[in-house]
């Protein structure tokens, strides 16, 4: 009797310390989910206030008048003409139609450092394009110079140093004031590859750079993937080779990427002979690494079909190859499907692997195939925040947003997909 | 069902044929690859290239100029790279390992130089110092001042422990973090260049190299250095309020703030324009390129780039890579390499 008592009085005088010890552990889950979530959300407000300003352009438009006398130039469609012509003097014309102080020549020149590297290009290629718009007034709208830039978007902020002289803040004011100098949506940002020049530069090479890279990854992965991870499991006997092979397969998910780049540079390049920078072999090198994780992710998603239904399809004389096709695959396919899309987004942000392969390179024009030199996007951030123009800062961390809406999309189809091929039973 | 496999078959076929067609082919797109410190010039060059005429702008990979000299001296072909960029001079057992694999033909191209600049406040004191005293009071190790030839962890605290001519004043100088350009060329030309002047140093060169370089491209840790970022200009209000303290920055960047900062004398000499493109200046070298003269009418546009590259409103005095920081030949020797490079001359081996 008294031992019971004494048993129930332990029990619950003990009870207060563990309910404290429960309520302290769950705080630590707590805890943890809290500082994961803090450091994503410092993650994202850091990127995204340093970013938000990489979408913005600094335009300055001007009527131009294309003056034959002002650019030395009669016959646009004369290549040596076009060669020798000066396509910056009628640029400082128009902006000296608004800021009328700026008469002596270094006075003149510090006004046309205000335009883009290429504003000149730009009337060339308007005119070598349309040789009867000389001699009439057009009105075009320019890039910006980055400095310009830096200021109009960044006069108060420390972290950027406003490199215009005095006099030139005060033309900058002045055109800004008369809505000659605007600021708009960066669509040069979506529409064009890399530049030195931060005004110039674009991410729409990378981009399609990525796309093409993960195609071929796809294309290669995905299917031999499959197929290897289905006969593993429906097919393969249970020995020592296949144990062997399966220990190799999960050793080879943990290998560092780079290690891949290197096979890359042997054999692709090296043993092949096949191009450097190019989507084809980045996508091949991305294949290897993503093989490992699509073979075992779709050969749990296989193992995880019941049993049963093998047995009910094999009971109505179904041959092994029809309930593979027809039951295993197709329920199996939602996570095969995602196990594939993860890989797919790990290798969307790899950089190591490619560098041995020369994709980590300085590359203007969009590529236009699987055989021409292209770079990812990863890489084209690494690129910009590793450049000493102040432009490039906010481009690499609007770089980032984009590539994390990449990553992000394809999380989602993962889900996506799931949810809708999902089965139940 | 059959969605599903016609589905997978189409993937897998044109998994196939990505992979069947990529044999070595022929290249429109000039191939340039080496050093990090040309890269920045070669970039403008090539995107103005790119934009003022109608071959497809030009691709360069930084790989470094041992890298790039590696790859360059790999053959003849168009899966090999036409040009490469070094900011040294290829080594001679480079050009034998391009003439082995049949890369003979090559033309040199020196595109000025680059220079380094150890600068404080304009209201302290100028100063001038040795390679050696800068070897001294930077270095992780340093030879025992007591004599021996034992290495100690760097003792000096102050500038005139290290040579009463120098400011009794605390070491303190603000330069480029390891990832910088800026920085290897400070610890190749400036540090390398005062270790060597230490016989004891010097020997290990030959006997130990891995050990040599760790002693002299490894900078201190313990406080009189700091790191700064990459972000120069707060190197330039760091040093305009502090006059005790110096900073490592690149040429250019002391032509931006002359107004606030002055240079110190490396050896006696003055960092300018002059001194620095013949070299007389300690912290300073040039920078190259190499053209593999058979890839020449191979791969379009070749002598047209070079051409550009070569022509005085892009490396003249007044052209538009000085804004990028490069610091010209004299004209004369820019005169003279425009024109062997337009005739494309062959390098022989023996001016290496």
């Amino acid at each position: 009797m008294t031992d019971q008592r004494s048993q129930a009085e332990i029990v619950r005088n003990s009870l207060k310390r563990r309910y404290r010890k429960e309520r302290r552990f769950r705080l630590y889950g707590m805890l943890a989910i809290f500082i994961a979530l803090a450091s994503l959300a410092i993650l994202f407000a850091d990127i995204i206030s340093k970013g938000h300003t990489g979408f913005v352009k600094t335009t300055i438009t001007l009527d131009v008048t294309l003056d034959s006398e002002t650019m030395y130039l009669d016959d646009p469609t004369d290549e040596d003409q076009l060669s020798m012509a000066d396509f910056v003097a009628p640029i400082i014309a128009a902006l000296q139609a608004h800021i009328p102080e700026a008469d002596s020549a270094g006075e003149k020149r510090e006004l046309g450092r205000l335009i883009g590297t290429y504003g000149a290009s730009e009337i060339r290629d308007l005119l070598k394009d349309n040789p009867g718009l000389l001699n009439t007034t057009q009105t075009m709208e320019f890039l910006a110079h980055d400095r310009v830039s830096t200021y109009v978007k960044h006069a108060d902020n420390p972290r950027y140093s406003v490199k215009l002289s005095d006099q030139q803040q005060r033309w900058v004011d002045q055109l800004q004031a008369k809505g000659v100098i605007d600021t708009g949506f960066n669509d040069v940002l979506f529409s064009r590859g890399d530049s030195r020049e931060p005004a110039n530069a674009g991410i729409l090479g990378a981009i399609v750079g990525s796309l093409l890279t993960m195609l071929v990854t796809l294309a290669i992965a995905f299917p031999v993937g499959i197929a290897a991870a289905v006969y593993l499991e429906e097919f393969a006997p249970q020995n020592r080779i296949t144990d062997f092979i399966e220990v190799n397969i999960n050793n080879l998910a943990a290998v560092p990427s780079i290690i891949f780049g290197l096979l890359g540079l042997a054999v692709f390049i090296g043993l092949f002979g096949m191009p450097r920078s190019v989507p084809v072999v980045g996508g091949m090198v991305l294949a290897l690494m993503t093989l490992p994780t699509i073979i075992i992710s779709g050969r749990a998603a296989i193992k995880s079909v019941p049993p049963s239904i093998r047995e009910a399809a094999e009971g109505v004389g179904a041959s092994k190859m029809q309930v593979v096709l027809h039951h295993v695959i197709p329920l199996a396919m939602p996570g095969m499907l995602t196990g594939s899309i993860i890989g797919m987004a790990q290798a969307l942000g790899e950089t190591a692997p490619l560098l041995l392969i020369g994709m980590v390179a300085f590359i203007v024009d969009v590529p236009s195939g699987f055989l021409d030199s292209a770079t990812v996007l990863p890489v084209q951030i690494y690129l910009w925040a590793s450049s000493s123009e102040q432009g490039f800062i906010e481009l690499a961390s609007a770089g980032i947003m984009v590539l994390l809406t990449f990553m992000i999309t394809m999380n989602a189809l993962a889900i996506w997909l799931r949810k809708r091929l999902e089965r139940r039973w | 069902m059959i969605k599903l496999k016609t589905a997978l078959t189409t993937v897998a076929l044109a998994g196939s044929i990505a992979a069947v067609s990529a044999p070595a082919m022929a290249r429109d797109t000039i191939n340039i690859v080496g050093s990090s410190t040309v890269y920045p010039f070669a970039t403008v060059v090539a995107e103005r290239f790119g934009r003022n005429t109608d071959f497809p702008t030009p691709k360069l990979e930084s790989t470094g100029s041992g890298g790039g000299l590696k790859l360059f001296c790999e053959g003849v072909g168009t899966q090999h790279p036409d040009i490469t960029n070094a900011s040294r001079r290829m080594k001679s057992s480079e050009f034998e390992l391009c003439q082995s694999n049949g890369v003979k033909e090559i033309t040199e191209v020196r595109i000025g130089a680059d220079g380094i600049v150890i600068a404080n406040s304009k209201d302290a004191v100028k100063a001038d110092f040795s390679l050696e005293q800068i070897f001294l009071a930077l270095a992780k190790e340093v030879p025992d001042p007591n004599g021996g030839d034992k290495l100690v962890s760097n003792p000096y605290e102050k500038w005139s422990d290290i040579d009463a001519s120098l400011p009794n004043k605390a070491i303190s100088v603000m330069g480029p973090p390891p990832t910088s350009g800026t920085r290897d060329a400070f610890v190749e030309l400036a540090m390398e260049g005062g270790c060597k002047q230490f016989d004891m140093i010097a020997q290990m060169e030959d006997e130990n190299e891995d050990k040599f370089k760790s002693v002299c491209h490894s900078m201190r840790e313990d406080g009189p250095f700091v790191e700064a970022g990459e972000n120069d200009n707060l190197i330039v209000q760091r040093l305009a309020q502090d006059s005790g303290t110096y900073g490592i920055f690149g040429y250019s960047f002391l032509m931006e703030n002359s107004g606030q900062i002055q240079a110190a004398t490396i050896n006696g000499v003055e960092p300018t324009p002059e001194n620095i493109s013949v070299e007389d200046y300690p912290v300073a070298r040039s920078l190259w390129f190499y053209i593999k003269k058979a890839h020449v009418g191979v791969v379009p546009g070749i002598q047209e780039y070079v051409a550009e590259f070569t022509s005085e409103s892009t490396w003249g005095d007044n052209g538009y890579l000085v804004d990028v920081g490069l610091i010209p030949s004299p004209r004369n020797e820019r005169m003279a390499i425009a024109k062997r490079v337009k005739d494309l001359q062959s390098m022989t081996g023996k001016e290496l």
